[in-house]
This record gives structure tokens, C-alpha cells and sequence, in this order.
């Protein structure tokens, strides 16, 4: 193929790209959307198999071979409340990926100096080269941390230790050494191995002291910055494809991140340096809670319910531990057969990536008309009779919108407060990821429902059950 | 081509990334998250090179391990993506 028919070809492949992702605007055009950027995935190797240098196929296609096994596997397997994780994992891939294709490249420039094939080894080759692998090498051991978190293979809180931010500041000084070293020897593929595993180490660093409630901002972080990654191979490789695609995801994930940390009123680098929950001198647990705590049954909730005409459930990540979205399922289907309207509030931040609720929500048929946004559902809690909170705890706290000294000041909430009456499913009174007691546990018009979420929801189906029946 | 030049197209690609993706309603987020990872996975194309046109095995080797990733990424993450949207399509 000529040159212009491949470049033709990757042109294709870039705009299904873009109308692919344009397709996920609305869950009508979604499939179809994803389907369009596999397509263009699907071109852009055909083309790049047919370059007329490739000499053998048959490690090419061992790779496709494994690597489809293992990625198709773990695809139709994996469980919906671990999709964190999964992506994760697969950014940390494509990070590596990256890594390994800057360091192959930069190789083969020394190999080929001299022959019809050689590589313009200039300062931008060289750079490139280095973005690909810094960014690469972050991406790969931030989400490798990022994964054992979230599929608990190691504690999930933060990690801190004193002086950590000079240790950072430290290591990312060295690989600009390294990149120097780079400029200094193109020939040696020495410095930059070097600077991969400094950045390695930095990946590692930057990510054990994020946690928690602050998970989502990172993934979608990493995100950003596997896409960028492959935008940096497309620099070393001139390769118009890598870079919009590359581009397009850095897009996609910063925006995410934005959405993450305007969700939790704080900033990008108040979540990557900041701390949180380390503020003292507020109210304590005895002082918000001390006798005022109203616990509930699963049978008064299903009284209560049968009264209600509107009801709006807000799940959070204990929701998605205990899998208690099929119960919810059941509790919707019962309380709309009877009249009376479900809705369910999201809050951009609950649970551990952005729309992971949904997609639990949605997995249990839930159709998506019912998932609010905050912004929609909010001015609505006056007429709800019943808020139904599973699993959730800092997201509806109070406190953000009345104490300017809380450590979760000023962020947005869902105003569950406003509703008649208030059910909270939740084990205990222990805090969330902020660590600050919820005064709304102890409102006049709040019931706490102590249990595991699943089986206080099927209690409650069953009770329900009985009452309508 | 010169370096100004795909500097342009990336500079152009991250302002059609941010309109594109600003649409997207937060209820996608996860499968966007997902999808848009599958995209990433376009470094396959970066390995495949490397690993045909062996130039030495080293490179081979590199190019070879990449492939595996790249498309576990790729072939993953659109399954993945696939397997979600399906359920947010309304069943009548």
C-alpha cells in the first residue's frame, strides 16, 4: 500500500474515533458508538499489518492471540461492581504498552542509522521519546496501585509517610537528568531504561496516598494520561492516528477529573497532595449523635412506603459492596407496580469511578430515565416522601452546606434533608472516607436501618410484599 | 510531515476531544471511561511495527509484549464497554 492509501486509512480510523465517542452522548447511540471506534481500531491494524516492512507475522499474531484471550476473558467475566478496577488495570496496559513501543523505537534508531530506513534522531525524537516513557511508566505503576487498592489487595486508605512530597519532587528531578542524559547520548538506550524505572517508582509514590472517596479522580487521572501516553508514542513514530486517539482519551479523562474534583469542591492538587480528614476541633460522634439516633425495622420502612408517592433512592459504594442493586431492582418494580414513583440520585462521586452507580443501576435493568443527576433531583426533595440512602454517607452530610470549617465545606450534596422522612441503611454510625460525624443520622425526620444493604433491602421487599399484597 | 505539524493535529485533536466528550451524560461516564481506554489501546499499532519489522530481537521482544498489552487493552476494553452499554439499552 502507498503511503497516502495508509495515511488515507488512518485518517478513517481517527474520525470513527471521534463519531465514535460523539455516539456516547446518548445510551440510544452508545453501541453503536463503541462498535465505530472498535471499527477504526480494527483499520488501523489491518493497514499497519499490510507495511511493507514487516518481515514475519507469527509473533505479531501470538500477541493478538494472547492478548484477545485474556482481554475477552476478563471482559464477559469481570462482575459490574468491579469495573474500577478492570479499567484501572487495562489503563496500566496501555501504559506499558507505550513504554515499551517508545523504547523499542528509540532502539532501533541507533540499529538503523545509515540504512533507506533511518530515523531522524533529533531533540523532538528524543523528548518524545522520554514523554512516551515517563508518561508510560506512571501510568503503568499508578494503576497497577490504583488496582490492588480497589480490588483490596492492599489497604485502601492513604499512605503517607514525612517528607513524601520532597521524595516525589526528588524523583521527578531525576528523570529530567535522565532526559538530559538522553539529549546528550541518542545512541544508548541506557538512560532511558533508567528513567522508565525512576518513573516506575514516582508512579507507585504519587498514588499509595490517594484513597477512598478520592479513587474516582484518580482512575479517571490515569485515564487521561494513558491516552497521553499513546499520544507521546505517536510523536516518536510520526503517526497522525496515535495522536488523535491518544488525544481524544487525555481529553476525556481530564475532563473527568474536573467533574470528580468540582463534585468534591477541591482541587486537582489538593486531591494528589493535598490531605483530608485531618481536620480537628469538630463536633464530635457523642455531641451530633448522643441519644437522638431513631433506629428503624425493615417492616416500619415498608409502612412507611406504602404511604409514599414519591420515593428517591441514593446509593453509594456501600451499595455496590454489599451488591444490592438486584434487591433495589425488586423494590422499584414492587413500589411502581403499586404508583408510586422511584427515582435514584447520583452524586458525581459515588462510588469508586465516575457513573459506576449507574452502571450498577443499569445492570440491575433499572432504566436510565430514573437516574438523576444532582443537579436535577435536587430541588425536588421537598416533594419526596421517602430518601432511601444505601451505602452513602459523606455525599448527603449536611454539614457541606452549614459549617464553612467542615473539611467537606461547600461541597455539593444531594439534599436528602428536605425529604419527609429520611432512611439510612448503613452497618453502624462509623464516618465516611471525610471522618467527620453526619448530623443528619441524628435529624428529627431520619431513620437508621442497621444492616448489610442487600439483606435490609430484601427485608424490606418482603415486608412490602405483604403490606401491598 | 514536521514536527509542527503534528503538533498541530494534537493541539486541533484536544480541542474536538473536549467538545466531544463535554456531551457525554454522567450516566455513561463508566462506559466512556472504558471505551475511551479501548482508544488507548491504539499503541498497538506502535508494537505491531516493531515486533514485524524486526530489526533486532531485542526490539522484537519489546514490540512483542507490547502487542500482548496493547490488545488485551484494546480487545478488552471495547468487550467491556459493549457488554455495559448493552445494559443501559432500554428493554421494552
Amino acid at each position: 500500500m502507498s503511503p497516502t492509501l495508509v495515511n488515507l486509512a488512518y485518517l478513517v480510523a481517527a474520525c470513527l474515533f471521534i463519531i465514535g465517542l460523539k455516539g456516547l452522548s446518548h445510551p440510544r447511540t452508545a453501541v453503536r458508538g463503541n462498535l465505530l471506534g472498535a471499527i477504526g481500531m480494527l483499520i488501523a491494524v489491518v493497514v499497519t499489518l499490510l507495511d511493507k516492512h514487516i518481515i514475519s507475522y507469527w509473533l505479531i499474531f501470538a500477541g493478538f492471540i494472547i492478548g484477545s484471550g485474556i482481554g475477552a476473558v476478563y471482559a464477559y467475566k469481570v462482575k459490574m461492581t468491579a469495573m474500577p478496577q478492570l479499567v484501572a488495570l487495562y489503563n496500566g496496559f496501555g501504559g506499558a504498552a507505550s513504554l515499551l513501543v517508545a523504547g523499542a523505537v528509540l532502539y532501533e534508531a541507533g540499529v538503523l542509522r545509515g540504512t533507506p530506513q533511518e530515523i531522524a534522531v533529533n531533540a523532538e525524537f528524543i523528548l518524545s521519546v522520554f514523554a512516551s516513557g515517563f508518561i508510560g511508566a506512571i501510568t503503568f505503576t499508578g494503576s497497577m496501585i490504583a488496582f490492588a487498592k480497589l480490588q483490596g489487595l492492599t489497604k485502601e486508605t492513604a499512605v503517607r509517610y514525612p517528607g513524601d512530597q520532597i521524595v516525589k519532587i526528588a524523583l521527578a528531578l531525576i528523570t529530567i537528568v535522565f532526559a538530559y542524559l538522553m539529549l546528550v547520548y541518542p545512541d544508548s538506550s541506557i538512560p532511558y531504561w533508567f528513567m522508565v524505572i525512576v518513573a516506575c517508582v514516582l508512579g507507585v509514590l504519587v498514588t499509595i496516598p490517594i484513597g477512598g472517596a478520592d479513587m474516582p479522580v484518580v482512575i479517571a487521572l490515569l485515564n487521561s494520561l494513558s491516552g497521553l501516553a499513546a499520544a507521546a508514542t505517536g510523536f516518536v513514530l510520526f503517526n497522525t492516528v496515535l495522536i488523535v486517539a491518544g488525544t481524544l482519551v487525555g481529553a476525556s479523562g481530564i475532563i473527568l477529573s474536573l467533574i470528580m474534583c468540582k463534585a468534591m469542591n477541591r482541587s486537582i492538587t489538593d486531591v494528589l497532595f493535598g490531605t483530608f480528614g485531618a481536620v480537628e476541633g469538630g463536633p464530635s460522634d457523642d455531641e451530633v449523635y448522643g441519644g437522638k439516633v431513631k433506629a428503624t425495622s425493615p417492616e416500619e420502612v415498608a409502612m412507611l412506603l406504602e404511604g409514599a408517592r414519591r420515593v428517591v433512592v441514593v446509593p453509594g459504594y456501600g451499595m455496590a459492596v454489599s451488591q444490592a442493586q438486584h434487591a433495589v431492582r425488586e423494590l422499584y418494580d414492587l413500589l411502581e407496580a403499586h404508583g408510586i414513583i422511584m427515582e435514584f440520585g447520583i452524586h458525581p462521586v459515588a462510588g469508586r469511578m465516575p457513573g459506576h452507580m449507574n452502571v450498577l443501576l443499569a445492570e440491575a435493568d433499572i432504566p436510565y430515565d430514573r437516574m438523576k443527576e444532582m443537579d436535577e433531583i435536587n430541588p425536588g426533595f421537598k416533594q419526596v416522601d421517602v430518601s432511601i440512602i444505601i451505602g452513602a454517607n459523606d455525599v448527603v452530610n449536611p454539614v457541606a452546606r452549614t459549617d464553612p470549617k467542615s473539611p467537606i465545606a461547600g461541597m455539593p450534596i444531594l439534599d436528602v434533608d428536605y425529604s419527609k422522612t429520611v432512611v439510612v441503611i448503613k452497618r453502624s454510625l462509623s464516618p465516611g472516607f471525610a471522618g467527620i460525624p453526619n448530623p443528619l443520622f441524628a435529624a428529627d425526620n431520619c431513620l437508621m436501618l442497621f444492616g448489610d444493604a442487600k439483606k435490609m433491602v430484601e427485608e424490606m421487599v418482603k415486608s412490602c410484599k405483604e403490606d401491598f399484597g | 510531515m514536521d514536527f509542527m505539524t503534528i503538533f498541530t493535529i494534537f493541539v486541533l485533536a484536544s480541542f474536538v476531544g473536549f467538545e466531544v466528550i463535554s456531551k457525554v451524560p454522567p450516566t455513561l461516564h463508566t462506559p466512556l471511561m472504558s471505551g475511551s481506554n479501548a482508544i488507548s489501546g491504539i499503541t498497538l499499532i506502535g508494537a505491531i511495527l516493531s515486533t514485524g519489522t524486526q530489526h533486532t530481537w531485542l526490539t522484537a521482544i519489546l514490540g512483542f509484549l507490547a502487542v500482548v498489552l496493547a490488545t488485551i487493552n484494546a480487545v478488552g476494553g471495547f468487550m467491556v464497554t459493549h457488554r455495559m452499554l448493552e445494559m443501559f439499552k432500554r428493554k421494552d
